[in-house]
């Protein structure tokens, strides 16, 4: 069984795969909206130095991917253990050397990695334009605004994603996404932007 | 040398893997397994199910070693066929 087959089997027979998803989108969106939040809060305070911001959002990117990583591992270990306990339970024999034992093990690292990374992975993406314009590249439009036009790109693909699982319209999710971030974005210049 | 041509097994297993599943896995670790399961017992977390496995020369042991694996645990065997094979090599 190749690796991703032997996954698939470990996500399948633990009934994860939902859970992943889920995961996946909920903290991807936590990072998309948290990097706008500060780049938006950046745009509407004092002009700071493009170094200044890029720290300031690095620490709350990697943060955040810390906190899905360990957050995630720990209520998700718990959660399987006690899935296993039940199991053997049942079946009056020790699983720890069984599929089940193995998807006990690997399960909540998995979680913990999606749970993790979405959130960190999106948000670097969208410091893309700070890195580059600090790099010197010239880019079309300021980088805190190509900053915010990414996240919003990323937030509306999340959107579509929902679409697609909730098997509703995928650009009717893709709005719905959006407005919410529009919605923020609103809220943010309301009350920061005095 | 003697050979098992069939064997009848009552294995408890859980839900999950799912009957085809486990036996796809049980069918892979021979070259020409024939395997015939049955549920006869379902419970909120377990299933007895009735393995019936054919094949030219079945591995006892790497059969009850996939069983194990899957998470199930063999409580039987009701069944057998074996061969004896003279070998004139």
């Amino acid at each position: 069984m190749s690796l991703l087959e032997q996954v698939k089997f470990l996500l399948r027979i633990t009934k994860t795969n939902d859970i992943i998803r889920r995961y996946f989108v909920v903290n991807g969106f936590d990072g998309a909206l948290t990097m706008m939040g500060l780049i938006i809060g950046f745009i509407v305070s004092t002009p700071a130095d493009l170094s200044v911001i890029i720290n300031a959002c690095l620490g709350a990117a990697i943060a955040l991917g810390m906190s899905g990583l360990s957050s995630a591992y720990i209520s998700e270990s718990a959660e399987r253990q006690h899935a296993l306990g039940i199991l053997e339970e049942a079946m009056i024999s020790d699983l720890h050397e069984s599929a089940h034992g193995e998807a006990s093990r690997w399960v909540p690292i998995l979680v913990a990695l999606v749970n993790g990374l979405a959130p960190l992975v999106i948000s670097l993406l969208i410091l893309m334009p700070l890195w580059l314009s600090k790099a010197g590249v010239q880019l079309p439009v300021p980088p805190l605004y190509a900053a915010i036009s990414i996240a919003l790109f990323l937030i509306f693909l999340l959107g579509l994603f929902i679409g697609h699982i909730a098997k509703i319209s995928w650009l009717r999710g893709g709005i719905q996404t959006l407005l919410v971030a529009v919605l923020t974005a609103g809220m943010i210049f309301l009350f920061a932007g005095h | 040398m003697v050979l098992v041509k069939r064997i009848v097994l009552d294995v408890l297993k859980p839900h999950q893997p799912n009957a085809l599943e486990f036996s796809q896995a049980l069918a892979r670790v021979g070259s020409d397994y024939l395997v015939h399961l049955t549920v006869l017992e379902m419970d909120e977390n377990t299933e007895t199910v009735e393995l019936v496995i054919t094949g030219n020369a079945i591995n006892f042991e790497d059969i009850q070693s996939t069983i194990s694996d899957m998470g199930g645990s063999l409580h039987s065997i009701d069944e057998v066929e074996v061969q004896s094979e003279t070998n004139n090599g």
